[in-house]
């Protein structure tokens, strides 16, 4: 009987939808229990504490998957130990993979963030301006730390060095399984690669002009879902919907397509794209049939960063930057 | 403190290109500030070479291309111009000023023209200081 | 002092910790329950379109996947003045009941039942999801698993998305749903009632007929006095999706009701240093009085137990049974047991798969009519729905053209976080005694949080500083300001 392969998965700063597609697997994932022997899973699934992980040989988890995005010091510091306890490291998610949602943060100083949240909300009562605070000592005795946000949000690979990349949020379940598949076949492709069919969304989309006999033409009119809603057979950026299927990857099959919605770039992008949200702002930009209709869709969708660069804030270089120095004093 | 900005152009090889080619037959002065990279149309500009160019401490970036009507490739000028007014606001709600980035149309004949450019926005720079992300790789 | 981490706190959503102190002969002193993560979506989801909010906020939490798109999507049809027609609203209502089913089958099997199944002081390497299916056997731990897939791939099949769905839009439904489709997810609910049924007669054979632990369910050691909050239909029975919000104190006295922005005249939240998690407390009670229960108190709990406290009964045949059982074996109400927690979410879990049948034998469900246009901006919208977790409330300003300008979420567990510590106290009050700080006792003090069923990435979707604001001044000697300093 070949020895089980041992398995870890970590949630960092994200919303731990990725392990629920793990879970999604339903009766499948009982299967591959066959296969893999989950040595660690916190803290959403198993009883495994920080100290148990610290305590593991180094290298002896054979595959570790992190979902969520370096936030805090916290999750910085459990990204490092689990790259040393493991064989094979995975970005599990557009979060560990791109930054994911909660990146946009970034485009905010940590006192913007910090007031919103703690003195301007509607709800908050807050007469002596309390800040939630790394270290505090209640009452006198009591000493309470808590894990430090960090300045600016990192991706896995940004922190540690990481063997495969997997997008989408979460990744789609009947992805996961082909995934889980190829691993416990030992079907792998070279270290550092993203793991994908390759294809875009448009490749897999059921409204694809190639594949539909439509023609393709500049698009000159520029639609908010709120605006109208879409022929269900023709492509969504021809009709004026801002679809991003041409430079996402397809793993999902086009799940959001399918219920007449465009696509937001969740998968991650498709292979040879390092900056999804500059190529996205280019591709729907050389897609525009003038400078007016590009004025137009600017004004409708207004922040162009929390559109193109809604997954993928923190793998932009400049953005990266950016976000480095915003905590600096003028 | 006046210094001297590292602005990055890039430049279509049937216009912009020659343009500044003609501004040195001409001898048109202009300041050393600008590192020309030459682009079989303005077109070819991806939005992710200007963002590289300032993340890698760029102080300013040009994008040079034929007037509209005048491309060698028809309407690859055409993209360009959608590009950069995206790219432009795409740089300033990330945080960045869209300042350090200017699109020009010169033509090829436009000797004078380009020393003009590359004189304005090497002032317009000094003037905004260097690129805040200090330092660059 | 010696102070002991349970770090991090597990089987649950997001990152969390308890912070138990002991005196000198090794007994509690004080425990404390924190919330260590953050992220700040109330600010960076300024500058976005309103319509493109519910399936960005749904990211908050990828376990209640559906529940801040739900919510998000009702504030939405406000923000432009419309109401989906019946049948749009009807397929929002069965994709939400399909995640009801599997949200809160995932937190019973995976998150709760462990703990009775395999037993509280079972060894940590069992006593998790893996260690239930190996105790009820593979073909049982398979078919559950099959059955809440089908919860799944309802939600996949309305929602776009098998998580994080997208198919909302400002007054209504993105896509139809095709009679082949309804004829699909009809026999899936089928499965789904059955899955509601076989749940409860585990927790009937594991739970309620084994003294030991309905000793721990009718004690005193997890039991938490203080009011409940929960949403009625216009009888008063239970509503997931859309109700008016009831408030009753700790004795059961009703506080008063509310929809939409009145929520702001009943509750307010307030912010300690030692937790990025704020306390929400009842106003109309009194002022802040700190973290304190029994009679008076302003401190209140929301989710399955704090809704069967308020409802007068479930809106679906089934579950009505079970919550006439439920409330005849406590007997006085409000029920402040809150191990009865995993009790009640097992009948709300019944009850979604029993409402999920029932819409999907409504005719009305494949109409073409699911959408409203909208054609103005009225520049506000709140939408208050029941999560599986408890009542979520997400509340946005806008500009006239429908960009976010504000926003504020008030969500489930936030709610739940003074009820959390006093539960948390107690526990690690009777179970540490001299010093005895073994997993498995700590385990039982973990007991006293997983009821309450956490989603911490929910509740603390804001950012902070992490750090105490800090100005220096520096005056030269001529009392000139020389230099200031801050770290913000």
């Amino acid at each position: 009987m070949a020895e089980k392969i041992k398995t870890a998965f970590l949630l960092a700063g994200g919303c731990a939808g990725c392990e629920m597609s793990v879970v999604d697997l339903s009766e499948h994932l009982v299967d591959a229990l066959d296969s893999l022997e989950i040595v660690f899973w916190a803290p959403t699934v198993l009883d495994a504490k920080y100290s148990d992980l610290e305590a593991m040989p180094d290298k002896s988890i054979d595959l570790a998957f992190v979902d969520g995005m370096i936030r805090n010091t916290e999750n910085l510091h459990t990204v490092k130990v689990l790259r040393d306890k493991s064989k094979v490291l995975v970005a599990f998610g557009a979060c560990a993979s791109m930054g994911g949602i909660a990146a946009m943060g970034d485009l905010h100083t940590k006192q913007e963030l910090f007031q919103e949240a703690y003195k301007d909300s509607f709800s908050t009562d807050n007469p002596d301006n309390v800040y939630p605070s790394p270290e505090y000592l209640l009452d006198g005795k009591y000493n309470l730390t808590l894990p430090a946000i960090l300045d600016h949000c990192s991706t896995l690979d940004q922190v540690v060095d990481v063997d495969y990349f997997v997008g989408g949020c979460p990744p789609n379940y009947a992805f996961v399984g082909k995934l889980v598949n190829a691993i416990i076949a030992g079907d792998l492709p070279p270290a550092g690669s993203w793991l994908t069919n390759g294809k875009a969304v448009c490749d897999v989309c059921k409204r694809n002009p190639a594949t539909t006999n439509q023609g393709r033409f500049l698009v000159d009119e520029v639609k908010r879902t709120c605006d109208d809603r879409p022929d269900p057979e023709i492509c969504l950026l021809q009709q004026g919907f801002m679809c991003f299927g041409p430079v996402t990857q397809g793993d999902c099959g086009g799940s959001c397509l399918n219920v007449n919605i465009p696509c937001r770039g969740c998968g991650g992008p498709i292979p040879g794209i390092k900056d999804f949200g500059a190529r996205c702002a280019s591709m729907l930009a050389s897609s525009m049939a003038d400078d007016a209709t590009t004025q137009k869709f600017m004004d409708k969708f207004n922040n162009m960063a929390k559109l193109f660069y809604r997954y993928s804030h923190t793998t932009s270089k400049l953005n990266h930057a950016i976000a480095g120095h915003k905590e600096d004093t003028p | 403190m006046s210094y001297t900005p590292n602005i990055i152009g890039f430049a279509c090889q049937w216009c912009t290109y020659a343009g500044a080619d003609l501004a040195g037959n001409l001898r048109a002065k202009y300041p050393p500030s600008i590192k020309l990279i030459k682009v079989p149309c303005s077109g070819r500009v991806e939005p992710e070479y200007v963002m590289e160019a300032f993340a890698q401490g760029a102080d300013g970036v040009l994008v040079g291309g034929c007037h509209i009507g005048d491309c060698h490739y028809k309407n690859g000028n055409h993209k360009t111009s959608r590009r950069m007014m995206i790219l432009s606001k795409l740089l300033e709600d990330s945080g960045f000023d869209a300042k350090r980035l200017r699109l020009e149309w010169i033509s090829g004949a436009e000797g004078y023209r380009f020393a003009e450019v590359a004189e304005e926005f090497t002032k317009e720079l000094q003037e905004m200081g260097p690129n805040p992300i200090k330092g660059g790789k | 002092m010696k102070k002991i981490e349970i770090n991090p706190i597990t089987r649950l959503e997001g990152h969390g910790k308890i912070a138990i102190f002991l005196d000198d002969s090794g007994n509690v002193d004080d425990a404390f329950f924190q919330t260590v993560e953050f992220r700040g979506y109330e600010k960076f989801l300024q500058g976005m379109p309103i319509e493109e909010v519910p399936r960005t906020v749904s990211t908050i939490c990828g376990v209640c996947r559906g529940v801040h798109f739900t919510a998000a999507m009702k504030a939405v049809d406000q923000v432009f003045g419309v109401t989906p027609p019946p049948a749009g609203r009807k397929l929002r209502e069965l994709f939400f009941n399909a995640h009801y089913v599997e949200d809160h089958t995932v937190v019973l099997y995976a998150l709760g039942f462990p703990d009775f199944v395999v037993g509280p002081e079972a060894s940590p390497a069992e006593r998790n999801v893996v260690g239930l299916i190996n105790a009820v056997g593979a073909d049982v731990g398979r078919e559950v698993l099959r059955k809440r897939g089908l919860a799944v791939k309802i939600f996949e099949l309305l929602g776009g998305k098998p998580s994080h769905a997208v198919s909302a839009i400002p007054g209504g439904w993105s896509k139809k749903l095709s009679e082949e489709e309804r004829k699909q997810v009809e026999a899936w609910s089928q499965e789904l009632v059955e899955l509601g049924e076989l749940t409860l007669k585990i927790f009937d054979d594991v739970v309620l007929k084994n003294d030991k632990y309905m000793e721990l369910v009718t004690g005193d050691t997890y039991k938490v006095e203080v009011g409940y909050m929960g949403s009625v239909d216009p009888q008063g029975l239970g509503t997931f999706y859309h109700g008016t919000q009831k408030v009753i104190d700790s004795d059961g006295k009703l506080i008063g009701t509310f929809e939409g922005k009145e929520y702001l005249d009943f509750i307010a939240e307030r912010v300690k240093p030692w937790t990025y998690l704020k306390f929400p407390y009842q106003k109309k009670i009194g002022p802040w009085k700190g973290i304190v229960e029994g009679p008076g108190t302003n401190i209140f709990a929301v989710g399955p137990l704090a809704r069967m406290n308020v409802i007068e009964g479930m809106s679906t045949p089934i579950a009505q049974k079970h919550f006439e059982k439920f409330h005849a074996t406590f007997g006085a109400k409000p029920v402040h047991h809150i191990l009865a927690y995993h009790w009640a979410r097992a009948i709300e879990m019944l009850s979604a798969a029993e409402k999920c049948l029932e819409l999907s034998r409504d005719p009305e469900i494949t109409s073409n009519e699911i959408w409203t246009k909208p054609t103005s901006c009225t520049g506000e919208g709140v939408g208050i729905i029941e999560a599986s977790r408890g009542t979520l409330i997400h509340h946005y300003l806008t500009d006239e053209k429908g960009i976010v300008t504000k926003a504020n979420l008030i969500v489930s567990t936030t709610h739940n976080n003074g009820p959390i510590n006093l539960a948390v106290k107690k526990a690690a009050r009777h179970f540490i005694k001299n010093g005895d700080v073994s997993p498995s006792i700590l385990n039982y003090v973990e007991m006293s949080f997983r009821p309450y069923d956490l989603c911490l990435a929910c509740a603390t979707h804001t950012v902070t500083g992490g750090q105490s604001p800090l100005e220096i001044e520096i005056f030269d000697k001529d009392g000139k300001l020389y230099k200031r300093l801050k770290n913000f």
